[in-house]
């Protein structure tokens, strides 16, 4: 369902059939699981049993000498890295970290990472081999929880690491696990909250969790003897994996070719690289294409996970509902590696709503759990959990009604953050209208154990670099060839945005993701970018091509260009004449040959994304196990340009976020074992485990987009952890203040109340 | 994986003499759905495979006057659509029907689910529940041992070198019986039972008193449970509240589960009692020959 603004549209806003479509249904899309080259070999990792431990010796020689090994790689293989740090277009990359997240060097700082690697003529060869390498290890304590690992005496990841604080005149932290300190301050806190009549303080834990997407890592390489590395793999960004790969191995970018497979989801966590220097190395040293996949419990136990974090939020309300002081204190796991979102976190945590007078302080802390990564709106999620709580708490406090507290407090244009930016024109209250007006809403909630919570959120969402070619071809369509890896239908939101500009049907452009080789610079698929961003360099495109089809109308009718114009899919001229497109591009041979448009978009920045979430639930007040009954998604989508795929994006981040809430987790043991390593254990929602999610489309036009786009990839997980810990407290009066809010956990509660 | 032999013998001789062949270790496959993926993962290495499921008497499938005779390798799907066993042994359908998904269930047998001897495999407390004994043949000739003592610990049962699970035997029904299986699992599908709770009664003629029952509890020990004394405070009583809840009480206080990855102990004692109340209820519903509303996972 829409709220949709009148179709003021020929192609943007329908429901074209997706042009990767048939490949995908028929199983024809080649994923990166599908290379084949000929001569090609397997390739198997050796990686870390222990989750804290220096690394004294290892002995490769015995995996070497079994017959059908071609090649055996350790950290020895890859170049040293010094202190590099390195920009990588959605962030900066320290080369050492990366390097020996790929291959340990000195230290294993957690159970599943990778230490050596062989390459055999089978995987069975390759997988018997590794099992042959000796690795002495020296094992050290682990330190798994974000708390634990910031006090004095904690066990140290990093002998070298000292915390950046927000002010140089805090001095030197000595060895720490702590990286990086995070402030914002905005008014007078201790004012505000004097101001408050209800003030509320509260801790929360989140659990860490993956991303779980169904492709595991894979990359297949070729290093050419003339220095020219191939890369086929599945990745969200093929130039952030081609500059990453060259980084590690410190030859040119241009000597590395990635060219990006299908991918079996990301997001976020295809961003970093795991594999490709690896396979590539073993390339080297073999001669021969080598492919490395990883395994489920490989992709679990090594791969960034979003993090744990631990949350103290604490806000004032004055009697009128209206928000007089907020204050925030959050440490978040960066794993073996500094670089958790703790920073965007810090950034989201009051995004939602006008705070006058604001703290947020952050803490990134290293512990011996995989190096974090992108997931979905990275932090955001997690400070919404405590906000949307904390709130619920307040208007059953203060009896006002959640969607009316919303609608007093929520952020407008010009709204200042308390880290600093004002917002262009949003649509958080919007988002809160139309829960308020939905049928759900206004449907009262009836039954034993059930109950009602709502929830709000928000992203940034990203601009960054963008470049698509498009190729008019003379039978009247659009060959266009863009660098966005397709992750949720992108190929078709871009090519849709083509066609609109041009004034042709979707149909009539053909897609094609290319290699690095192939397409201008194009950063990573994430950040909600790619619609937005490809989609303006493809407007760009489009406007070009318009140009040069004008220009050809004049020769045809031998007037001054400056006298015809592009309008409604064709050129008009002097004296009412008119071509339609499909008419001028047979006549391309005749006057002058190829017509190509390239667009690229840099500059644009994204106005921010708000969703606000409705869920009713009942609970087994017995088991704990929480049925989710009911659930609709209010988001701004600025416009949508194909609404399936917006409502795809909607109901994909609420089921992920419901699997945040109910029952994912890193399970580990006493010795920083991941128990759980598996999807049997590790419980994402399955079909029987969510409703048919409702959607609510929200049209507020970003102005930053020629036809008001706004990114709607990640703004959808935000809010289900809280709308369900709201909904649970509604059903049996427990709050739960620590995720996942699974069986055990909420029983627990359940029954201390009873006892109470 | 590693390399190993695969041999499909097709009488009951050669697979035995398969089985005890010294010198080289040797695993029956049934429906291959624990044990491929215990190979693949390195857990078990045997150097051969021996294909059990094109022997005849390990496919039997009949209820006579004996009761009911199921073959070891039979698979879950042929249990679920066999009337009879639909009608009288409806434990052992509600097992079938939640171990894993159709294409498991095509598969998977109860031979298998039993020595396979997980604490929480879900045939086994239907199996108990339902007096299931098993039917053994070895080098030494056959023997018979109840299944509430065949799993030994977890993965270990009573099985010597050489020895093959043949039949599971199940006696008679009486008249005015009822049985049901229930698990409590974090999501609605795809999951280990948390605790799995077998129940069965027979009711008197009135539906109102409880002849005999027999409760077994799954994942709650380091073997699925006979838990004994809840089974027999039930006999000779009129059907209660109070009575179940007494059964469910002297049932928690048997059981000896581990905090894991599925659950605390403290949570899995709990759970068993309330699993064995709804168990009960829905044995007995369906003794009285009414429905019960009971949907899988929920
Ligand atoms: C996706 C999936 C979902 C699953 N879901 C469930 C579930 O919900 N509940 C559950 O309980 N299980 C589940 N399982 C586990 C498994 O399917 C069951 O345990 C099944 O009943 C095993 O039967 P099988 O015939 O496949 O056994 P196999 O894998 O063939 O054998 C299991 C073990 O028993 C031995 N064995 C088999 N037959 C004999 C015999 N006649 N004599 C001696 N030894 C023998 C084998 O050597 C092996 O060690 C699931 C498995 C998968 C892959």
């Amino acid at each position: 369902m829409s709220t949709g603004q009148s179709r003021k549209y020929k192609v943007i806003g329908t429901r074209p059939v997706r042009h990767d479509g048939v490949d995908k249904v028929t199983g024809r899309a080649k994923y990166g699981a599908d290379v084949r080259l000929t001569g090609m070999l397997y390739a198997a990792m050796l990686r870390s049993p222990h989750a804290h431990a220096r690394i004294k010796r290892i002995d490769t020689s015995k995996a070497a000498a079994v017959p059908g090994v071609r090649a055996v790689v350790t950290s020895a293989d890859l170049p040293e890295q010094g202190d590099r740090i390195v920009e990588l277009g959605e962030g900066a990359a320290n080369m050492p970290h990366l390097s020996s997240n790929i291959l340990a060097r000195d230290k294993v700082l957690y159970r599943g990472h990778a230490v050596a690697a062989v390459a055999a003529d089978n995987i069975h060869i390759a997988e018997e081999a590794v099992k042959l390498i000796q690795v002495e290890y020296e094992i050290l304590p682990p330190e798994m929880d974000v708390v634990k690992a910031m006090r004095s005496g904690a066990s140290i990841l990093h002998d070298d690491l000292r915390t950046e604080f927000a002010s140089p005149s805090s001095g030197d932290s000595g060895p720490t696990n702590v990286a990086k300190q995070y402030l914002f301050e905005k008014g007078d806190v201790a004012a505000g909250f004097s101001r408050s009549e209800v003030v509320v303080e509260r801790e929360f834990d989140t659990a860490t969790v993956h991303q779980g997407y169904i492709e595991p890592h894979n990359a297949t390489a070729l290093w050419n003897p003339d220095g020219k590395i191939t890369v086929w793999m599945s990745t969200q960004g093929a130039f952030s994996a081609r500059q990453q790969t060259a980084e590690v191995l410190r030859v040119p970018v241009s000597s590395v070719k990635v060219v990006p497979m299908e991918i079996g989801g990301g997001f976020g966590g295809k961003i970093p690289i795991y594999l490709p220097p690896v396979a590539a190395v073993l390339s080297r040293k073999s001669g021969r294409p080598v492919k490395l996949v990883m395994q489920r419990a490989d992709v679990f136990e090594a791969t960034g996970p979003t993090p744990g974090s631990h949350i103290r939020l604490k806000m004032g309300v004055s009697k009128d509902g209206k928000i007089q002081a907020a204050e925030a204190w959050m440490a978040f796991e960066a794993g073996a590696y500094p670089g958790s979102p703790v920073g965007m976190a810090c950034m989201c945590v009051f995004a939602c709503y006008d705070i006058p007078n604001g703290r947020i302080e952050g803490y990134d802390v290293c512990v011996n759990r995989p190096r974090t990564f992108a997931y979905r709106a990275p932090g955001s999620t997690h400070v919404a959990f405590a906000i949307e709580s904390v709130i619920d708490e307040i208007c059953q406090k203060i009896g006002i009604d959640p969607a009316e507290f919303r609608l007093k407090n929520g952020a407008r244009e010009g709204t200042r953050r308390v880290d600093g930016p004002t917002f262009p024109r949003v649509g958080m209250v919007e988002t809160v209208e139309a829960i308020k007006n939905s049928a759900h809403y206004r449907t009262p909630l009836t039954g034993k154990n059930r109950g009602r919570g709502i929830a709000s959120g928000f992203w940034f969402n990203v601009g960054l670099k963008s470049s698509v070619t498009a190729t008019v071809n003379n039978d009247g369509t659009v060959s266009l060839v863009e660098g966005s890896t397709d992750i949720g239908g992108t190929r078709t939101s871009i090519a849709m945005q083509l066609a609109e500009t041009l004034g042709i049907a979707a149909e009539d452009v053909n897609p094609t993701v290319a290699d690095t080789d192939s397409v201008g610079y194009t950063d990573i698929t994430g950040g909600s970018r790619v619609t937005f961003a490809t989609g303006i360099a493809a407007v760009e495109a489009a406007k070009e091509i318009q140009r040069q089809l004008v220009e050809r109308a004049a020769l045809l009718w031998d007037c001054d260009p400056k006298a015809a114009c592009y309008v409604d899919g064709g050129v008009q001229g002097p004296d009412g004449k008119r071509i339609g497109f499909k008419e001028l591009a047979e006549k391309l041979h005749l006057t002058g040959g190829a017509v190509i448009g390239n667009g690229t978009s840099s500059a644009a920045q994204q106005g921010g994304a708000f969703g606000t979430h409705c869920v009713d639930l009942e609970v087994d007040p017995d088991t704990g196990k929480v049925q989710i009954l009911r659930y609709t998604i209010a988001q701004d989508a600025g416009t949508a340009i194909h609404p399936s795929y917006v409502e795809g994006q909607m109901q994909g981040g609420v089921v992920q976020g419901i699997g945040w809430a109910l029952n994912e987790e890193y399970f580990y043991d006493e010795q920083g074992s991941m128990r759980n390593a598996t999807f049997l254990d590790y419980r994402m929602p399955t079909t029987y485990d969510v409703p048919m999610i409702d959607t609510i489309i929200v049209e507020v036009p970003d102005p930053a987009h020629p036809y008001g786009v706004r990114g709607v990839g990640e703004v959808p997980i935000c809010p289900p952890p809280a709308a369900i810990a709201n909904a649970i407290r509604a059903a049996v009066g427990v709050r739960m203040r620590e995720l996942p809010m699974s069986p055990p956990r909420l029983l627990a509660e359940i029954l201390k109340a009873q006892t109470k | 994986m590693h390399a190993f032999d695969y041999q499909a013998p097709t009488t009951l001789r050669e697979a035995l003499e398969l089985l005890s062949k010294p010198q080289q270790s040797a695993r029956p496959l049934a429906g291959g759905t624990d044990l491929i993926d215990q190979m693949r993962v390195g857990r078990l290495t045997p150097e051969v495979v021996i294909d059990i499921k094109k022997i005849a008497e390990l496919n039997a499938l009949r209820v006579d006057s004996g009761g009911l005779h199921l073959g070891a390798a039979v698979p879950c799907y042929r249990i679920c659509s066999e009337r009879a066993i639909i009608d009288d042994y409806s434990a052992l359908v509600d097992s079938c029907r939640i171990i894993g998904g159709v294409q498991i269930q095509s598969r998977a047998s109860l031979g298998g689910n039993l020595c396979n001897s997980g604490p929480a495999g879900d045939s086994i407390p239907s199996l108990i529940a339902l007096q299931a004994t098993c039917l053994i043949a070895g080098p030494q000739g056959t023997r018979e041992v109840p299944v509430e003592s065949f799993c030994t610990g977890p993965g270990k049962n009573v099985l010597r070198t050489g020895e093959l699970l043949i039949e599971l035997r199940m006696p008679r029904r009486a008249p005015h019986s009822g049985s049901h299986y229930r698990r409590m699992i974090p999501r609605n599908e795809m999951d280990i039972a948390v605790v799995g709770v077998g129940a069965s009664v027979q009711l008197d003629a009135t539906g109102k008193t409880i002849v005999a029952a027999r409760l077994a509890l799954g994942a709650v020990a380091p073997t699925p449970l006979y838990a004994e004394s809840a089974s027999q405070l039930l006999a000779g009583q009129p059907v209660s509240d109070a009575l179940i809840a007494k059964a469910a009480q002297a049932a928690r206080e048997i059981v000896k589960p581990i905090s894991d990855m599925r659950g605390t102990a403290e949570y899995r004692v709990h759970v068993t009692g309330v699993l064995v109340q709804r168990a009960l209820q829905a044995a007995i519903v369906r003794a009285r020959g009414e429905a019960c509303d009971y949907r899988p996972g929920h």
